[in-house]
């Protein structure tokens, strides 16, 4: 199911709310009924408009606090792969990002992404968004609900990459390029998609594989590319890993990015006013929780084998992998179908960390395993479940979203590193971003100087 | 006067406090040290790449003893914190010119 929005025109474009019409066109026979009337001729499965209206509002208001609340999450795994003379920095720049996303959303993003045309291109420039609640039954859910839905949506991605160019990135540039992601380069491509652009007809992304992960992987890994590895992560032809700083906060962060993705899955359902909609959110919020398990359980068991001992980072992001992988579409699989494509997910990631080692890509908390392969991954596998979508749509859909935020992004990084500069200087980097930029410590009681 | 300096494993500490106790060692001082001896650190895997763990997380344990029990101190400690494997710890044995009791200002044995 896709997230259509209604366009200038008027014309309802919303197959979500299809539902909710022929629920309504069941009950007409009730319709002119005085309230607390026994419908006893109305089908069970019908609903009033009013409650159809408040319960596809109440979804997107509760799914998307736990999404905003998936910042928290991020920060968290952050803050616990950092080392603690970064913690403070990332803990900032994760509350900051959240913050412009924000605002950039509501400057110029939402209208990009639903201000567009059908089958076009890029929507039409208009600034400061505001609520329009004047059809109330044609758009089934409060505007503002909506906007603050897809909003915490923006967020989750610029959250992304903050993660793989940490301890190294300095604070403004970051926030720069976070302003550029969410105000112009997230709501293009989404618009794309969800706005009804150019890939809608073609592509097939439920909740934001492609759409939100891969696209903040794309960006971070353009970051990593651009801004280099840190400093002694590569040298003498070896790798050094620089243990993260607290695992238990890491292993807190990925717990609630766990409990965010069932708003972030189950609320991209976008309706909850029917019985077939509540039975809907539920199968997600079920094949969510079991492609987690997946994705935690074969890393846990390839790590194990591989290196003899497990590792716990990895089998973090395990977790994570296997929760993209499944938000390409968390509807249809049957549950054992969950499990595998979530399971792939943990293979891909325990691999692909290893990988970008080697490739001198330096990604601090394994986003881009995470993120941009798994979204790939649970793209590409929709048809399994999905048989009115192909392979070829799904293949359209990356590679244009692909090149679209990874030239982008690059160019972006590149400008902000030749004119400001975006990296921190190799004594600041030596000493910590939190007491060049903030002047603290995160732990100043546990470590002297 | 021996001024008894124990290197020792984490693990240990607790047998040998006991060892001592039971010695009638009256005093010690204990500070978490790392270091490295021919043990060499040990190699870890994070992430999928292999490190080298230099320096290894041990116990120092500081006795302050009258000369005639400090060969059975350093027997007591040496047996409690045995292990047949690389880095268990050494013991070393200094002369100890003068301790000083800060509450009543004694010196020599009597302060320690």
């Amino acid at each position: 199911m896709l997230r259509f929005k209604e366009t200038a025109t008027g014309v309802s474009r919303v197959p979500v709310i299809l539902a909710t019409i022929t629920a309504l066109a069941f009950s007409t026979a009730a319709f002119g009924q005085e309230p607390g009337t026994v419908q006893e001729a109305a089908a069970p499965a019908s609903a009033s408009e009013t409650s159809v209206f408040v319960f596809n509002t109440l979804l997107f208001l509760v799914t998307g606090m736990v999404v905003m609340f998936m910042a928290a999450g991020f920060c968290m795994l952050e803050a616990g792969l950092v080392r603690s003379k970064n913690a403070a920095t990332i803990c900032l720049k994760n509350i900051a990002l959240y913050s412009v996303a924000g605002i950039m959303v509501y400057l110029i993003g939402y209208q990009l992404i639903y201000g567009i045309s059908e089958g076009g291109f890029i929507a039409p420039l208009k600034l400061f968004w505001a609520p329009d609640d004047s059809d109330p039954t044609g758009t089934g859910y409060a505007a503002s609900s909506d906007w603050y839905f897809q909003m915490v949506f923006v967020a989750t991605a610029a959250s992304i990459v903050s993660g793989t160019v940490a301890e190294r990135i300095k604070l403004f540039p970051f926030l720069i390029f976070v302003a550029v992601l969410t105000g112009i380069i997230y709501p293009i491509q989404a618009g794309w998609v969800w706005g009804g652009g150019w890939l809608d007809a073609r592509f097939d992304d439920f909740a934001g594989s492609t759409l939100v992960h891969s696209t903040g992987g794309w960006a971070a890994l353009a970051g990593a590319i651009v801004l280099g590895p840190r400093m002694g992560k590569y040298v003498g032809g070896r790798v050094h890993p620089f243990p993260g700083s607290s695992l238990p906060l890491a292993t807190l962060g990925t717990f609630i990015l766990w409990l965010g993705w069932f708003g972030f899955n189950g609320g991209s359902q976008l309706a909850l006013g029917t019985i077939e909609d509540s039975i809907s959110v539920a199968k997600i919020f079920v094949n969510t929780n079991m492609a987690a398990c997946g994705g935690v359980l074969t890393s846990l068991v390839l790590t194990q084998v591989l290196y003899k001992k497990v590792d716990l980072t990895i089998v973090l992001n395990g977790a994570i992998g296997g929760l993209v992988s499944i938000t390409a579409e968390p509807l249809q699989p049957a549950i054992w179908q969950a499990i595998l494509i979530g399971s792939v997910g943990g293979v891909i990631v325990t691999l692909a960390v290893p990988l970008l080692d080697k490739l001198k890509i330096d990604d601090v908390v394994g986003a881009i395993p995470a993120h941009l392969f798994c979204g790939i991954w649970g793209t590409l596998v929709v048809p399994l479940s999905n048989r009115e979508v192909t392979i070829f749509g799904q293949l359209t859909g990356v590679v244009a979203i692909g090149i679209f935020v990874f030239s982008i992004s690059l160019a972006i990084w590149y400008a902000l590193r030749f004119t400001m500069g975006i990296r921190a200087s190799e004594d600041d980097e030596r000493v910590g971003l939190d007491k060049v930029e903030l002047g603290l410590e995160a732990y100043p009681e546990f470590s002297p100087g | 006067m021996k001024f008894i300096v124990a290197i020792i494993k984490p693990q240990k500490l607790e047998p040998v406090r006991e060892a001592l106790t039971a010695l009638g060692v009256e005093g010690m001082t204990v500070t978490d040290v790392k270091g490295f001896g021919r043990q060499k650190g040990h190699s870890e895997v994070y992430r999928g790449a292999e490190y080298q763990v230099d320096f290894m997380p041990k116990v120092k344990l500081e006795i302050a003893i009258d000369a005639a029990r400090a060969t059975d101190v350093v027997e007591a400690i040496r047996v409690a914190a045995k292990s047949d494997r690389i880095g268990a710890g050494k013991i070393f044995v200094l002369n100890l010119e003068e301790a000083v009791r800060v509450r009543t200002g004694e010196v020599g044995n009597v302060a320690l």
